[in-house]
């Protein structure tokens, strides 16, 4: 194999709960991970689209922020090392004659897996963006749709459009980091956590951010690179402005799509994928496998707590695919404890036997 | 009274008349699903995707927008006057005879 691709034993397809928790799974099994997500943060869903929403059914849980349960999942995975490509989409998959798959994301990074686990949810998130004629020229060339690396922005023009949590956000984030930060709008009012509008507030108080609404961004303007923006006042002159930036960053939220894994030779059902419930979650493909909200069969359930379960299940079969010849019996945590790649133990403390005795 | 019948007319044209129950608290996405009609519902009930949006075609009155919904539909395309996300409208009894059409998807 060359030397730049990324090898590992379960190359999972989505880091949203279910595809974090076959990590540690996985990770009991000895067998190591590595996932790829479209976003710039694992969580999936529950970092995307509500961090801030109280989870009611995670057992053991009676209440969770969706953001620490991503939090914590990050933590009960730690030992196991994963691996992860961020801010890619997985978009081929290859599979060599020994069984083995590549899968190739959108910026050409390969991976090398004896397994393919597909934790894609709803698909992967693709930014809306907004209609402007040949914005396509200007993709990460100033003009980005998710902010992987705020430090890129350093002492730069920063011109943010968008009315959610992610725009107030990163306004806040970037006002401490770039040279200027305008924040526009279409509308007055934003929608966001309260502590974030507020201080969204402050800092336009304190002239730290640009606020401009109502407003739209029209046009891009620069040779090779974004050098300005055409911007409408929507009052009633309809006033344009030309601000000059060295980033534009329209945050209009996400739109999932099953996108390329549509196309892999999966039997699909109603945007889902199909799989066999009765053992293992594998596809129509044997060595690829697809769990939580991406799957579908008889009485599915698209719910955390079912994914983590699918996972499990899946982490078991993978496990016999790739050692044909083992046998292997379940061991609970209590008795096992965690051996990390890390060289960590976390065991049961040991119970003392001494006699107890009157003086 | 726990039924109300609604038609829903698909991204097809087709018109489908159903019986949402007004006893188990449910919304006009939930219904849609109910009867696999081709409602996404991606983020599952939360006014944050617009996945449900649909348009209300019969002269019923539903009350304003709430907060959320009229949020998500400044950002959602294909809003119109009578667009509504039919994940923030409960099933009440006064929704008898509705009829919506569901919006383009993206």
């Amino acid at each position: 194999m060359k030397q730049d691709m990324i090898t590992t034993d379960i190359l999972i397809i989505g880091a949203g709960p279910t595809g974090l928790f076959a990590v540690f799974e996985a990770g009991l099994l000895k067998l190591k991970c590595h996932l790829i997500d479209a976003l710039a943060q694992p969580g999936g869903q529950c970092s995307e689209l509500y961090p801030k929403k109280p989870i009611y059914d995670i057992p053991g849980f009676p209440e969770i922020l969706a953001g620490d349960l991503v939090t914590n999942l990050m933590k009960q995975i730690e030992p196991f090392q994963p691996g992860f490509t961020l801010g890619e989409r997985a978009e081929t998959i290859d599979q060599l004659e020994d069984g083995t798959f590549i899968v190739t994301t959108s910026k050409g990074t390969k991976h090398h897996a004896k397994i393919v686990a597909i934790a894609g949810g709803l698909g992967s998130f693709e930014p809306r963006k907004p209609a402007i004629e040949g914005i396509a020229k200007y993709e990460d060339k100033g003009l980005s749709y998710i902010i992987k690396d705020p430090e890129v922005y350093r002492d730069q023009k920063v011109i943010i459009a968008g009315g959610g949590d992610s725009a107030l956000d990163w306004s806040i984030f970037l006002a401490e980091v770039a040279s200027e930060v305008t924040l526009v709008h279409r509308r007055e009012e934003f929608r966001g956590a309260l502590d974030s509008v507020e201080k969204v507030q402050k800092l336009v108080d304190q002239n730290k951010i640009r606020l401009i609404t109502p407003a739209e961004i029209l046009d891009i303007k620069g040779a090779d690179q974004v050098e300005s923006v055409v911007l409408q006042h929507n009052d009633e002159a309809k006033r344009m402005e030309v601000i000059e930036c060295d980033a534009f960053i329209p945050l209009f939220g996400l739109a999932p799509k099953l996108g390329p894994i549509a196309k892999w030779g999966l039997e699909i059902e109603k945007n889902a994928i199909k799989v066999d419930n009765t053992l293992d979650y594998q596809t129509n493909i044997p060595g690829i496998y697809a769990i939580g909200d991406v799957n579908t069969y008889p009485g599915k359930l698209k719910l955390i707590l079912c994914g983590f379960h699918e996972a499990t299940l899946m982490c078991q079969s993978a496990y016999q695919r790739i050692f044909p010849e083992k046998r292997y019996v379940m061991k609970y945590t209590t008795v096992g404890g965690i051996d990390g790649f890390d060289g960590s133990r976390k065991e049961a403390e040991k119970a003392v036997v001494k006699k107890i005795g009157n003086h | 009274m726990s039924d109300v019948t609604i038609t829903i007319i698909d991204r097809e044209g087709v018109a489908h008349q159903v019986l949402a129950p007004t006893d188990m608290n449910m919304n006009l996405m939930e219904v849609c699903k109910a009867y696999e009609l081709p409602v996404q519902a991606v983020c599952g009930g939360m006014a944050m995707c617009a996945t449900c949006q649909c348009y209300i075609m019969s002269d019923h009155d539903l009350g304003e927008r709430n907060d959320d919904e009229q949020a998500m539909l400044w950002e959602a395309e294909h809003v119109k006057d009578n667009s509504r996300l039919g994940c923030q409208i409960p099933i009440t009894e006064n929704l008898e005879g509705l009829i919506v059409e569901l919006a383009p998807e993206d």
